[in-house]
């Protein structure tokens, strides 16, 4: 940040060479940008962190939507009478539960410390509230895929007793994972967005409408893809409004946002994988709802639904990673907002005070 | 919906035999003299690990560069011209007479004229240099705190906010939650990622890994009625620790002071109760906008909006009953 008038004396520095100048240059942007004159940083160095979220995380959002949209496909199922949707609907919530839940403690910093999130239930911790809701989801889940289980073994699993007991709780854990499958669908919204994180924050009021969108977009995807078309007909509905929800929220998202704060989904990878996601959405939808009569355009369209699930969630994680990175994204919004308050003669709230 | 931050009453309640008693750091950055002792002296009570591999960041004479899991103090350096000298001091006025709320006798329009007319304070017209000995915050209304899943993060009966290494599970949630960008958690970070710090020649034992770092206020200082080491080491007082009403005061007193003199570039940073955070345990004194320092110019915590939040997210998940409803209807007829 020197800007002695000597400065023009100095030969301009050489760029880093190696790994650390590389990294300093798709991480931390360690080029100071004075230039601007709306915009000062310190040396350009992030004002926010990024939470150390890995594509674990992305990974989650992914399985943990995918799991809560099949709870609600498999009650539909138990209602409509579509036995082979119900089976796969609940072996899929407890495979995406699973492996989701398995995404999340490995991405912790000491994951022989998981079960410390049930220590204490707190509101003002959407990941307090996201445990305990998964935790819940994730029994019921566990109760009818084993009992689905076993039906398909015929009956050969090793319960002796608890048979009776397992499905006797058939009904009661049905309802719980319906009842849980939606909020543990949104509740990541909420999660990503009860942060500093300037794209995530920004998000708040639409994200939650995009992940149950993506949710919903993803059962279907997974039913279309194991399921015979006979009992499909729901999944192709569910994808035809899934695929419209997803694409109508994210471009209200993006157009509510502070254009700096929308900057990260439209722009540098995830960008990209956000763009890839629309389109598979809308591909796989459509070939859903046209050829998902025939089995092979069926299970086509239904993998490139859970492709753009996938994509989509992993976009939207990266995307506030990279704007957590760099000032700009915090720095201009909030000067943005805190300037438009005292335009309207707000001046109670700012940080800054003359005395 | 009402607020879900954390209710200071209730808390300010539970620890009544001491009610009142919140600490505050002042940092009166117009006297740091960027010697860095409070960096030093924090890393050495603390037994805080090496950050980074000892290289020339090339930010003037910080080479620390931020904070974080292991740096709990940081002395920032900005070199600024005569220009920026001119415009800090221009949004200084800006403030006043924006008719902030302040205390003590306005600044006279005729005692900033006279920086022009050689009367001017003591400070160099040309050029300065702005040194800042950045702190975790201790917010009234702490993002960090809010988040955390597993309740490691506390608040201490000084008023202040810390991590039960023994607790934390290192999710990571609090990193995201602080508006500051002050926690971190132990291992991997911005600086670096742990293979490369494990690689790396001055490798040494790190205690706490995996977990959520940040300044303890000296809590284990504060509880034997000692003063916490940055504020004890800090050769010219430019880190000031108190009650928080009496840090509020003085730091009021000062800015009145500077003004006085011309220097209509000072102004408080956290004193105020009705900002994002509710007011901060770590007051400064800046000589510029927030963000030259690398502080946020607006920072609000964001549970300030977790009520409207849960209530989209539920919104949302009505919404996909809905569409799982209709689609069971549309799909029903064979």
């Amino acid at each position: 940040m020197t800007t002695s008038e000597h400065d023009h004396h100095r030969p301009p520095e050489p760029p880093r060479s190696g790994r650390r100048g590389r990294k300093a240059a798709e991480g931390a942007r360690e080029i100071p940008m004075v230039e601007k004159p709306e915009f000062s940083s310190y040396y350009g160095r992030a004002v926010v962190k990024a939470p150390p979220w890995g594509d674990e995380i992305g990974a989650y959002l992914f399985l943990g939507g995918l799991a809560g949209g099949s709870s609600l496909l498999s009650l539909g199922a138990q209602l409509t009478g579509s036995r082979i949707l119900q089976r796969n609907a609940r072996l899929t919530a407890l495979g995406a539960v699973g492996l989701g839940t398995v995404a999340l403690i490995h991405d912790l910093g000491r994951p022989e410390r998981f079960l410390y999130m049930l220590r204490t239930f707190k509101i003002t911790s959407p990941m307090s509230v996201g445990s305990w809701v998964l935790t819940s989801f994730s029994t019921g889940a566990g109760v009818t895929a084993a009992v689905e289980v076993d039906r398909l073994t015929g009956h050969r699993l090793p319960l002796g007793p608890l048979r009776r007991v397992l499905h006797a709780l058939e009904g009661p854990a049905e309802a719980q994972t319906a009842l849980l499958g939606a909020p543990l669908s949104s509740y990541t919204g909420p999660l990503l967005s009860n942060t500093a994180v300037p794209t995530w924050n920004a998000a708040r009021d639409e994200l939650p409408f995009v992940f149950v969108s993506s949710a919903a977009l993803a059962a279907s995807g997974a039913a279309l893809v194991f399921t015979p078309v006979r009992e499909t007909q729901p999944a192709r509905a569910l994808a035809a409004i899934a695929a419209v929800g997803d694409v109508v929220s994210m471009k209200l998202m993006k157009k509510r946002m502070h254009p700096v704060e929308a900057e990260p989904l439209k722009t540098g990878g995830p960008g990209t994988l956000l763009k890839w996601a629309e389109r598979l959405a809308v591909s796989g939808a459509v070939g859903a709802v046209v050829f998902g009569g025939h089995r092979a355009p069926a299970v086509a369209s239904g993998a490139l639904m859970l492709g753009a699930s996938a994509l989509t969630r992993i976009g939207i994680l990266r995307a506030g990673l990279a704007s957590a990175r760099d000032p700009r994204h915090t720095i201009e919004p909030q000067k943005a907002r805190l300037e438009a308050r005292r335009a309207q003669g707000v001046v109670h709230d700012s940080i800054t005070t003359a005395g | 919906m009402e607020s879900l931050t954390e209710d200071t009453q209730r808390s300010a309640e539970a620890y009544a035999e001491r009610a009142g008693s919140r600490k505050a750091f002042f940092t009166d950055t117009s006297i740091c003299i960027g010697c860095k002792a409070c960096e030093v002296a924090c890393k050495e009570w603390n037994r805080n690990p090496q950050d980074g591999d000892l290289e020339v960041l090339g930010s003037s004479y910080d080479n620390t560069g931020a904070l974080g899991a292991n740096t709990w103090r940081h002395v920032a350096f900005v070199e600024q011209d005569q220009d920026r000298i001119e415009k800090a001091r221009e949004s200084g006025r800006k403030l006043v007479s924006l008719g902030m709320p302040r205390v003590g006798p306005p600044a006279q329009a005729g005692a900033a004229a006279g920086a022009q007319d050689g009367t001017a304070p003591p400070d160099t017209a040309e050029f300065r240099w702005l040194m800042s000995s950045d702190v975790c915050k201790h917010c009234t209304h702490a993002g960090c705190l809010d988040v955390c899943p597993t309740g490691a993060l506390f608040r201490t009966e000084y008023g202040t906010v810390k991590v039960q290494e023994d607790i934390c599970n290192g999710c990571g949630t609090c990193v995201g939650g602080c508006p500051f960008g002050v926690i971190e958690r132990r291992d991997e970070g911005i600086i670096r990622a742990k293979t490369e710090r494990a690689q790396s020649k001055y490798a040494q034992e790190i205690p706490n890994e995996g977990t959520a770092n940040k300044c303890t206020f000296c809590y284990d200082r504060l509880v034997d009625g000692q003063t916490p080491a940055c504020a004890q080491t800090c050769p010219t007082t430019s880190i000031k620790f108190g009650d928080r009403e009496d840090m509020v005061e003085s730091a009021r007193q000062r800015v009145a002071e500077l003004h006085q003199q011309g220097m209509t570039e000072a102004r408080l940073y956290g004193a105020n109760p009705n900002d994002g955070v509710g007011g901060t345990g770590s007051i400064f004194l800046l000589l510029d906008e927030p963000e030259v320092y690398g502080l946020p110019p607006d920072p609000r915590v964001p549970t300030k909006d977790l009520p409207r939040m849960y209530q989209r997210a539920v919104l949302a998940a009505g919404g996909m009953l809905a569409a799982v409803g209709v689609s069971f209807v549309l799909g029903g007829r064979r």
